[in-house]
């Protein structure tokens, strides 16, 4: 059901997600956040006064797409301690976001909590630019040592995100 | 312009607790579906009520939808303009006469669970506020802002820190 830090290495790559935005995914994602700003459900807003070429992802629903990318692969065992995502450029409707990873560390803390760092991209195709980098994050989530172990059950000292 | 030129009224802000807020809503079961809906996020922890008591001892909400629980009603009786979050982000753009903005760095980093029915309280931090820059959407200022967020219980449930950039497009810039 979960996966185990022993079957995690450094290096290995994580199975690429792709999925196919639209103004809905955008909207549905923005208000799901309770963000109503205007940017994020109304094209003119965006095109017009943010000079943007079309409504865009919302923060706070990228957040929630790389917990859903890094869950899909750990299973519900796993636990994120800590992401940091940088937005370099937008998501927009009609794109096609694939999100990509590798596994830069596999470490074990002083109170045995087993963590795995990873280092992922979200890419649009582009029909000018091919790929498009439109947002990196580093992310650490904590992993079973084994099958009895539920790094959910750690708290207070014992869990240092 | 260097960030000593900048209004003592915003350098005074750095470092300084702001905007203490307990909300007004507990969280809900029912609200966090929208997130997992939106992205399509399957993961048996949140959709499970045997696999949330055996791993989370009952059901929680996906840590990610942390800063939504404080997010405020766009219109609330009494309210005279519209309510937003991360108020220091807001009072920055008007502040320095930036009327655009994005967030471009978002850390998150997540210590107890959220669970349905908690009533979160949160504080802003203003930590940081830069020189002038200039990016191909425009000339203004980056700008770092925490925010810490409590349980009723007091528990530390998470922290999160956002980058702004609040900007002037070349138009407005020059205008």
């Amino acid at each position: 059901m979960s996966l185990t830090i022993d079957q995690v290495a450094e290096g290995q790559a994580l199975p690429e997600l792709g999925y196919d935005v639209t103004a809905t995914t955008v909207v549905l994602g923005a208000l799901a956040s309770r963000d109503w700003r205007p940017m994020h459900h109304d094209y003119k807003f965006a095109t017009v006064r943010n000079g943007t070429q079309d409504i865009f992802l919302n923060t706070p629903n990228l957040a929630a797409w790389f917990e859903r990318y890094i869950t899909d692969w750990t299973g519900p065992r796993g636990r994120i301690g800590r992401m940091t995502f940088r937005m370099r450029d937008s998501v927009y409707p009609e794109d096609r976001m694939v999100f990509t990873a590798t596994v830069t560390a596999v470490t074990t803390d002083d109170h045995g909590c087993a963590w795995a760092d990873l280092d992922i991209s979200v890419s649009v195709d582009d029909e000018t630019a091919g790929q498009r980098l439109c947002c990196t994050c580093t992310a650490r989530v904590a992993i079973p040592t084994d099958e009895s172990d539920n790094p959910w059950a750690r708290k207070g000292q014992n869990w240092t995100p | 312009m260097s960030e000593s030129s900048l209004p003592a009224e915003i350098t005074d802000l750095i470092g300084q607790n702001q905007y203490p807020k307990t909300a007004t809503f507990p969280v809900e079961r029912s609200y966090s579906y929208n997130t997992l809906s939106a992205t399509e996020n399957g993961n048996p922890l949140y959709w499970d009520d045997a696999i949330a008591d055996e791993l989370t001892g009952g059901m929680t909400v996906p840590p990610t939808t942390l800063s939504l629980w404080m997010r405020p009603h766009r219109w609330e009786p009494g309210a005279t303009e519209e309510q937003v979050a991360l108020q220091v982000h807001f009072d920055l753009k008007e502040k320095l006469g930036l009327p655009e903005a994005i967030m471009s760095d978002n850390t998150l980093i997540l210590h107890e669970p959220v669970r349905p029915g908690d009533v979160i309280s949160h504080h802003q931090i203003l930590r940081s506020v830069s020189d002038e820059k200039t990016t191909k959407l425009g000339t203004g200022r980056f700008w770092a802002i925490d925010i810490e967020y409590h349980n009723q219980d007091g528990e530390l449930v998470g922290i999160e820190s956002y980058t702004g950039f609040g900007y002037a497009r070349p138009a407005e810039a020059g205008a």
